[in-house]
Parts: structure tokens; sequence; C-alpha cells
């Protein structure tokens, strides 16, 4: 089997447009959320998330593209070319054929989606334009990262709601540690931030009006953001041949089904999926530093991931930081796993563990080490990255500091 | 502005020409639009006419509209017009 590493990272989200803004903004312990700006937002009651602000698409992209390029296909495409740059590769003969994509996403363009109801219903017009299927469906965020740089290989996107990223990137990390391509390109992407898309999540009253504060007592919902990160997933031994920099090694993960609820979480779904990725892995449980938390800052999932961090660590749970970055991007649904991943190459590469911002008041259910309200410097070997979405579908990343 | 003139705007446009550099013979493959570029000029003029314009890509050839050049898409409009005004 093939060592993994990541050879390149991109972003753009509520903290900033490229890694190292985002990487910054963690340390510092920043707050990417404010209030909302689209059409109808006054007919809203939850007003805040983690939008992209002081974004032109007309500076990344052309007229053509732009008539093509739902917002979440934009921030796929800003992302990948901050990665793909960062690795240095160039996609073209046998490389071309067998590298590809897998991305995560949930909710395709769901911009699209309601500016073309909006015109059809609202406004009575009866005609839409031709490119809302090729902009609205879920894989046009990767199929155009494989047309702008010519990835020929197996290519797809991953649907599971709230861990759509890490469903992919764990897809991604197995063909290339299968030796099925040396070379894949991954993360996610969304963008959800418009009347329709917030006007559904309003529904399920699990949202915040005001902040999001994982693991706090007095947190009182989620908070949803928008953005991507994409990764270069790599071969060790051809990373090493052409003098890449490794950015942190992918070591193993584990998908687990609660097959119980449609949105509660499950304590046995989230325990089964993060030692399912230490056992692939082959990391004994003491040597995590860091994990990632899902951390939604909802009351349900925060006492539940906590309850399972106690049961799969035992009195190591007490030792180990665990922070939930949602309190600064918010949480990116199908992206959310790929902008976390960043906080654990954080962790590992730079020795700085991003805080849980927005933290007032300790919850006796979520008793853990939660870095509050301020970045911590720690030497991590190992980190995991957590998901649990909406239908009980689990996926968790290892990811160790490379040496 | 004619209706000749205001085809021959849209189609410059996708074509990303100036108008004076669309010719009646050229074809759309001539001006370097693809089956996309064609569908997205066809709403275009749709919009700008408020129209229907019977054409289904899958049977270009079938189509009651003949796009097989510039001046037989100006053609097909000034007769569209007509009826549908």
């Amino acid at each position: 089997m093939k060592r993994v590493v990541i050879t390149g990272a991109g972003t753009i989200n509520a903290l900033g447009a490229t890694v190292p803004q985002t990487l910054e903004a963690m340390r510092e312990g920043r707050c990417g959320i404010s209030e909302l700006e689209f059409r109808d937002v006054e007919r809203l009651s939850i007003r805040i998330g983690g939008q992209v602000k002081n974004y032109d698409p007309e500076t990344r992209f052309n007229r053509q593209q732009l008539a093509l390029f739902d917002r979440f296909t934009q921030f796929t495409l800003i992302a990948a070319r901050e990665a793909i740059a960062q690795a240095g590769l160039e996609f073209s003969g046998e490389l071309a054929a067998r590298a590809g994509v897998i991305l995560g996403n949930s909710g395709g363009g769901m911009t699209t989606l309601d500016e073309n109801y909006r015109s059809v219903y609202e406004d009575g017009k009866n005609r839409v334009h031709p490119f809302v299927v090729p902009k609205l469906m879920n894989n046009a965020a990767a199929s155009h990262l494989s047309m702008e740089f010519n990835l020929k290989g197996p290519s797809f996107t991953v649907s599971t709601a709230c861990a759509s990223s890490n469903h992919a990137m764990a897809q991604a990390f197995q063909m290339v540690h299968g030796g099925i391509t040396p070379v894949m390109v991954t993360g996610g992407s969304e963008s959800m931030l418009c009347f329709g898309g917030v006007k559904a999540w309003e529904g399920l009253r699990v949202m915040s009006r005001d902040a999001c504060r994982p693991f706090s007592a007095n947190r009182n919902g989620m908070v949803q953001g928008e953005g991507a990160a994409i990764f270069v997933f790599e071969d060790y031994e051809h990373a090493r041949k052409r003098g890449a920099e490794i950015l942190a090694e992918v070591a193993g993960f584990a998908m687990t089904s609660d097959a119980s609820d449609i949105v509660m979480p499950s304590k046995q779904g989230a325990a089964r999926a993060m030692q399912g990725a230490l056992k692939d892995a082959r990391i004994n449980r003491d040597e995590v530093g860091y994990i990632n938390a899902h951390g939604t800052g909802t009351a349900a999932n925060d006492k539940t991931e906590s309850a399972a961090v106690a049961d799969v660590f035992g009195a190591h749970a007490d030792r180990l930081m665990i922070s939930s970055t949602k309190s600064m991007h918010a949480h990116l649904i199908g992206g959310t796993g790929a902008v976390e991943l960043l906080a654990c190459i954080m962790a590992l590469r730079d020795g700085i563990i991003a805080p849980t911002i927005g933290y007032q008041e300790p919850d006796p259910e979520c008793a853990l080490d939660v870095v509050p309200n301020v970045a911590r410097e720690a030497k991590v070997d190992v980190a995991l990255s957590n998901a649990f979405a909406f239908g009980g579908l689990n996926a968790v990343l290892a990811l160790r500091r490379f040496t | 502005m004619s209706i000749k003139d205001r085809v021959i705007a849209i189609i410059a446009e996708q074509a990303v020409l100036e108008p004076s550099d669309v010719a009646l013979d050229n074809t759309l493959e001539d001006l370097g639009i693809d089956s996309l570029g064609l569908v997205e000029s066809i709403f275009a003029i749709e919009e700008e006419f408020d129209i229907s314009v019977p054409f289904n890509a899958n049977e270009p050839s079938e189509s009651d509209f003949d796009i097989s050049s510039v001046r037989t898409i100006i053609a097909g409009i000034e007769r569209l017009v007509k009826e549908q005004s």
C-alpha cells in the first residue's frame, strides 16, 4: 500500500480567500460570521452566516465562465488553483490519464435554483436561461475542475450532507493508497447562502440567531457558512521524487452509518468511526493530540460527540485537545470537512491549535479541553477530523505529522 | 434598430466579435459558436423579441427554424416576430 501525503491546499471561505489568510484568522481566533447580504434577507428570521464577503467573481472568471459557474463551482476553482499551484503539478500524459477529482457537496447550485425558481414562480417568467441544469448539478464543480486542470482519471461528487467532504477525501485517499492513481484532487465546496437555502434550514429550528458557540453551555445552534477547500493527495514516493513540499500525511479513515435517525446523532456511530480511523491508520489512541470536532454548536451534536470521544479515548480524552473551527468559519455543510482539514494541517505542521471561539460557559456534558477562545501552541503527531452528517453517515480522517 | 441588426448584435456578443465582423453568409461554426453558445443565443433572441423559437438541439435539421447561416437565422426571426406579434 502507498503512503499518502498532502502536497497542496487551497481555500476560500468566510475567514479568507487563501490558505495563509484562513490559517492566520484561525490563529487569531477571528470570527468570519457576519450579517447575511442577499435579496429578501429581511424575510428570514436567521440573518447571520459565514458568508464570503468582498468577493468579486469578475476578477476571477470571464463572462462565459460566469454564465456557467454557480457560486459553489467558482469557490471550488479558486481553491483548486491555489492547491494545484502549491503542489506544482502539471497534468499531462499518463499522470493526466490517471489523476482525477473527488469532491464533497450537498446543495449543488442552490443559488442558481433559488434565482430561477423565483423567476418562474414569483416573477411569472416562462423562460429560463439554458445553462440552469449544467450550473446547478452537484457534479458541476468537479467537472469544471477536471476541465481546467486536465484531470482524466476517476472523478465524481459525493453527497452525504455534513460529511460529504470527509467521505470524498477518504475515497480519494483510498485511490492513492491502493495505487490506482499517484495523485487525486479532493475536498469540497458549498454555497447555500441564499434566501431559499437559509429559509429551508430555518424550518428545522436548529439555527442560532447570534453566534456559533460549540461546546459552550449556552450554545444555541449552528450557523451556516459557504466556501471551498481543495487538496492534492499524492503518493509519497511520487511526491518525494519530484521534491514536493509535504504538508501532512493522510494516515487512514473510517466511515460508519448510525442506521438510526435522519437527524439525531448517535454516540455509537461517531465512536465507531473514530475507532475505525485509528485502526485503519494503525494509530494508538494515546498518540492523538488534536481532534477537529464536528462541533456544530447544536445541543445534540456537541454532547453526543463529547461522549463519543470520552468512550473512544478513555483517560486520554482529558489530555487531548478538541476544537470546533465552525465557531469561526461556520458550517459549510458539504464543504465543511475540507475547510476543517486546514486546521488539522496547521496543528500538525505548525504546532498551532485553532481555538473554539465564542466559548462562554463550561458544559459538564462537554467536559473536554476545547481550546477555548485562544489558539494554543502544542506539538501534535496525530490529528483526527470528525464529520457526522444528518442521516447518520459518519466519516473520520486520521492525519499524521510528516517527518 | 432593425430585427437584422438586433440579431447580429446578439450573435456578435456571443461570438465576442464586433457586429461589423459578422457576415450574413457566416455559419455559427465560422463564428466560433458551439452548441451551448447556440442555445444561449436562442435564449437571448427569445428574450429580446419576446418570442418562442421552435428549436430542438437534438434534431436541428428537423426544427422549423433554419440555423445554417446568420442570414437564415435573421429570416427565421423576422417570420416569427411577424407571426407571434
